[in-house]
């Protein structure tokens, strides 16, 4: 048993991000509610900043700030990286509630059964 | 300026046209801006392939940050095409805009409008470009975000809905495609295609491959719209304003074929990907299944919109196809169909747009009679309808033809015949458009209907010339994209040359 | 002009027409007038191609590539120089029955009906100058679009249905059958030009090449080998001069050529006969024959009881082939051109009968040879062609195939030929008995209605006349057939 736990312990933040990552999806999938899907969307992609965030922290590294005393830096690449990122969810998010918003307008719900339940008029 | 910043140029342009845009109230103007930055693009993208073809592949360090560590943009044969294709069709299209867009969008919004539209150029043009994996998920971004919005400022409210599932639907796939640039970075330690790719080499076959393999592949057949990932495709091609689904038609899933090429032959290696892999199989079922699935899906729908995008769908099947099938032909029906599709695709909804424009209606009953009324338009129609279904004359008959070359080559004649199967069908979807149009009674609401003004007209006729041109002249197309597939292939693979066949290349 | 000039000018002279017609829809007379003055060029034309092949010489002329090795090229041999003629003559005749014809009828949308003629003859000289598999596909799927307008003309319910069924058959064995086959034969043999000698000679095993026959046979549509056949009954629905395109001129024409070039020329006739997979050819058409005459004989309806002898007399020329000896072959080749003369023939004067009498059943033509003698004497004659009798010319390729199938002993093609012309006599003969022999009887028979209009008894007349001529003097024919195989 040893071994196992040691594999869980040691890549717990893998386990995360994929915790994250499935249940993110599962409420995409599986709520009816726009923003709840949205909910579950930002929560995938939030998934995705950790995996890239977390290798990117060397042990026993510094900020990347160079100072003659420190010789092992962490990598400040993914962080540039999931900044973008991010920004690109939070515009997702924003432009999805957007949406969301003038479908409430339009259909007077955000239920998605409660819509196709009305059928394809016209 | 200078050549050697046209890579960045090729940018640059539309997204400082589309900051324009966002400032301008009036859509005539806006227009006049995106008609004047989409007609620089094909410029831009000929003068470089035209380097391409004399001197090899270019090389642009944005920022001045040389590759590796700087994100490099790359042209080279098939990034060079797929520009051109991209910039070509949009510069053709964009005349059609001006009244399409004035009637079918709110005055208030036109600009908008343009904003969007030139912001989604910037992003495919964008992923066609560039050499750096993860830029290409910023400008994946930038493309499908604007694509949202386009498709959302389409008059029926059904279009906030198909947005908002295209949101949903593109942004997972867009996570996973960044997932397996993750993964790839944390392998490789780099983030530039060349380099990555030289390191795969050396890493051989791991799990942690196999999973960026799959993210990557999963996550780029939702934007291509691969079956079965294909539900957002009909509802965003059906209700959005039809000058955007003209242009998404011809370019969006280019784009993300471009991008699944790249990946399985520069990034990843053939030997990795079709070899050791069963990634032939899978493209080659979920080809079929689009071929002929979407296909008789498209047989039984009313409106005419939704009808095209089904055919979309199996249409994207046939390029697939040639990527599943992974030899020299395959490869060249499936690059070439990318060509032969965009133009017959944006001459169809072009054509089914001018009718929008005089009708208000795109239901596929109220299209009686329109042989007669409508009858360039109507021409267009049948021309292209023709070339989806792969009559010899037309480019649809050249990506068959290779494809079933390529399909023969591998011994696999069902394959062969499924293809023809699925044009069959075509044949009854198109061919009802043509018996409605010409054999039934004109219904009250085309009494509006005659021939769209020149400005609509032109591009289409244009297309339309383009599809029979390329049926023949195929050495700007063909004859390109099968030298771009054996340079994709390269010394991989032995060129296959079949035992009798003494008069092939 | 060069004889590559000559060729393009074949194209083009009805291609020109197609583009003027229109132009002149107002002035109905000088729209006519565009099509004769077209008709009679591409005669010329097309005889002085015939100069040059019956000199040994084969004109051609290449154009663009489509793919590597596969071009748009065009190259007369002497099937094709045969094919040409016969369709360009039977056009000018076909013309002038049109024009009686619409104009006795008044019928709608004249100028679309002449500018889709235009084109299906053009896509027929395409046809047949053809020098490669690429070349002879394109021309046939062009054949078969251009000849739907036509087919759907009247745009009545039933037409529409008919059209359908005419397109998605034809469509269907040439995208899903013969089409894979030539890609396959490009595959295989290398190339897609005609060769003598046949291009897959040596190259493929037995039964490969049984195989491949086969997908070329049920994919070349148009000549409507059971079971897909059916088209051609349902094409009935067009107007006669429709008719007699599809079944004497360019359509079924196209079909059988397309057969009997890819048995000489793709295949080889050496090589099927010493493949020994291609002997279920004779079995298959022999069936075709027999079964399609039997179906006549049922038919009352006039159009549909010629559409089901044409099938039947289509397997002849299949037939033919099939008997894989070079005399059979010729055979095949002169009944291509007698077939034409007399099935013209045949379908004018049923639509000559329903011009002047509105008449279509044969239970309803008793004594109609009194009152229209020169159409029920046409039609006795291509009865009697049709039954393959001298002194028509429906006799002469009957002879040759049927030398050629007791010369290798094949005698089930013998028996076949020998019924079937006891059935084409029993299904022709007595319709021109009630024709001359019976009493009038029913209402029609009340006024005299006289003949058709004058342009079409004088069509028919003159392919009547053609059909004995062609017994007569078979020289161009028989020379071009038999420089096709090498005697």
């Amino acid at each position: 048993m040893n071994p196992f736990i040691h594999e869980l312990i040691a890549h717990y933040n893998q386990w995360i991000t994929i915790f994250l990552m499935v249940s993110g999806l599962y409420i995409v999938i599986a709520k009816d509610n726009m923003v709840k899907k949205l909910v579950g969307l930002s929560l995938f992609q939030t998934s995705v900043y950790l995996l890239y965030i977390s290798p990117g922290k060397i042990l026993g590294g510094t900020p990347p700030i160079m100072d003659p005393k420190f010789s092992v830096y962490s990598n400040p690449l993914p962080h540039v990286l999931i900044l973008t990122a991010i920004v690109v969810g939070v515009a997702t998010l924003a432009l999805g509630l957007a949406l969301v918003v003038r479908i409430n307008e339009a259909y007077g719900t955000i239920e998605e059964d409660e819509i196709f339940a009305r059928g394809e008029e016209e | 300026m200078s050549s050697s910043q046209l890579p960045a140029l090729q940018v640059v342009l539309p997204l400082l046209g589309a900051v324009i845009c966002a400032f301008l109230r009036r859509g005539t103007l806006a227009w006049g801006v995106a008609l004047c930055v989409t007609w620089t693009m094909p410029v831009i993208a000929l003068s470089m392939l035209w380097q391409v073809l004399a001197t090899g592949p270019i090389s642009y360090a944005m920022g001045g940050w040389a590759p590796p560590w700087g994100i490099e943009y790359r042209v080279d044969m098939l990034s060079g095409f797929v520009l051109f294709l991209v910039s070509g069709v949009a510069a053709v299209i964009i005349p059609f805009a001006r009244k399409s867009i004035a009637t079918e969008i709110d005055s208030t919004r036109q600009a908008w409008f343009y904003t969007m539209y030139l912001l989604s150029l910037c992003g495919l043009l964008g992923i066609t470009i560039t050499g750096d994996a993860f830029n290409v998920f910023v400008f994946l971004e930038i493309s499908s975000l604007s694509t949202y919005v386009m498709i959302a400022l389409g008059r029926d409210r059904r279009a906030l809905l198909a947005a908002y599932q295209y949101l949903i639907v593109g942004t997972i796939g867009a996570t996973f495609y960044v997932l397996g640039v993750g993964i790839l970075y944390s392998l490789t330690g780099s983030l530039n295609m060349v380099d990555i790719s030289s390191r795969l080499g050396e890493l051989g076959f791991q799990p942690p491959v196999l999973a960026a393999v799959a993210f990557l592949f999963v996550g780029i057949s939702l934007k291509l719209a691969l079956f079965p990932l294909h539900s957002w495709l009909p509802g965003a091609y059906a209700y959005a304003p039809s000058f955007a689904t003209a242009f998404l038609a011809a370019s969006a899933t280019k784009v993300a074929v471009y991008l699944l090429v790249r990946y399985f032959f520069s990034v990843f290696s053939v030997s990795q990907i079709f070899e050791g892999l069963p990634v032939s199989e899978i493209l080659i079922v979920l080809s079929v299944a689009g071929m002929i699935g979407a296909s008789l899906v498209a047989v039984f729908q009313e409106d005419v919109k939704r009808m095209l995008a089904y055919s979309s769908v199996a249409q994207i099947g046939y390029m697939t196809l040639g990527i599943g099938l992974a030899n020299k032909q395959g490869l060249t029906g499936g690059i070439v169909h990318l060509f032969n599709h965009a133009i017959t695709k944006a001459a169809l909804f072009l054509a089914v747009g001018a009718i929008v424009y005089r009708m208000k209606t795109c239901k596929i009953d109220d299209f009686a009679g329109l042989g007669r009324r409508m009858p360039l338009t109507m021409g267009v129609f049948v021309l292209a309808g023709l070339s989806i279904i792969g009559t010899p004359g037309t480019a649809g008959f050249v990506s068959k033809w290779f494809l079933a070359v390529g399909a023969l080559e591998e011994g696999w004649w069902w394959l062969v015949a499924i293809v023809m199967v699925s044009s069959l069908i075509s044949v009854v979807y198109i061919g009802r458009v043509i018996e409605i149009a010409w054999f039934r009674e004109a219904k009250p609401i085309a009494d509006n209907a005659r021939e769209p003004p020149a400005s609509m007209l032109l591009p289409m006729l244009f297309l339309a010339g383009c599809v029979v041109y390329f049926g023949f002249a195929t050495s700007m197309s063909a004859g390109y994209a099968s030298k771009a597939a054996a340079h994709l292939l390269g010394a991989e693979q032995a060129i296959e040359v079949p035992a009798a066949a003494g008069t092939k290349q | 002009m060069t004889p590559s000039e000559l060729i393009i000018a074949a194209l083009l002279i009805p291609v020109f027409a197609a583009i003027f017609i229109p132009l002149a829809s107002a002035a109905p007379n000088l729209r006519e007038g565009i099509t004769l003055t077209a008709t009679v060029l591409l005669l010329v034309t097309v005889l002085q191609l015939l100069q040059l092949v019956l000199n040994g010489e084969q004109p051609e002329w290449t154009g663009l590539e489509i793919a590597p090795g596969l071009a748009l090229a065009f190259k007369i041999e002497p099937l094709g120089m045969l094919f040409a003629l016969v369709a360009s003559s039977l056009w000018i005749v076909n013309s002038l029955y049109s024009i009686g014809y619409m104009r006795g009828n008044n019928e709608p949308r004249q100028t679309s009906f002449y500018i889709c003629f235009a084109i299906a003859i053009a896509s027929t000289i395409g046809i047949a100058f053809a020098k490669n598999l690429f070349t002879l596909f394109l021309f046939y799927e062009i054949l078969t679009l251009s000849t739907y307008p036509l087919v759907t003309h009247k745009a009545t319910e039933e037409a529409i249905n008919g059209g359908r069924v005419y397109l998605l058959l034809l469509l269907g064995t040439s995208m899903v059958l013969l089409l894979p086959a030539i890609i396959a034969t490009w595959v295989i043999g290398g190339t897609a030009d005609f060769t003598p000698g046949g291009i897959l000679a040596g190259k493929a095993d037995g039964l490969t090449l049984g195989v491949l026959l086969a997908v070329y046979i049920f994919g070349i549509g148009k000549a409507a080998v059971m079971p897909f056949h059916f088209w051609l009954p349902a094409a009935m629905v067009a107007p006669t001069p429709v008719s007699a395109l599809l079944h004497a001129v360019a359509v079924v024409k196209a079909g059988v050529f397309s057969v009997v070039k890819v048995v000489v020329y793709v295949f080889g006739i050496e090589t099927l006969s010493t493949s020994g997979h291609a002997g279920w050819l004779v079995y298959v058409a022999g069936a075709t024959v027999l079964i399609a005459s039997i179906v006549a004989l049922r038919q009352d309806n006039l159009k549909k009881r010629l559409a089901y002898s044409t099938v039947s007399q289509l397997s002849y020329v299949v037939l033919g082939a099939a008997i894989l000896t070079p005399i059979s072959v010729v055979g095949a080749t002169l009944h291509i051109a007698a077939h034409a003369v007399s099935k013209i023939t045949l379908f004018f004067a049923a639509g000559s009968i329903y011009t002047a009498s509105h008449l279509t059943e044969v239970s309803q033509l008793n004594g109609i040879g009194r009152r229209m003698p020169w159409t029920m004497g046409a039609f006795a004659v291509g009865a009697l062609s049709m039954i393959g009798l001298p002194p028509t010319a429906g006799f002469l390729g009957k002879w040759y195939m049927l030398s050629g199938a007791a010369s290798t002993g094949q005698w089930v093609a013998v028996g076949v030929i020998m019924a079937s012309t006891v059935l084409n006599a029993a299904y022709f003969l007595p319709v021109v008995y009630a024709a001359f022999w019976r009493p009038p009887d029913g209402e029609a028979a009340e006024h005299n209605h006289g003949e058709a209009p004058w342009p079409m008894v004088a069509a028919l007349t003159a392919t009547a006349v053609a059909t004995v001529v062609l017994f007569l003097m078979p020289g161009v024919p028989l020379t071009l057939a038999n420089m096709m195989v090498g005697r």
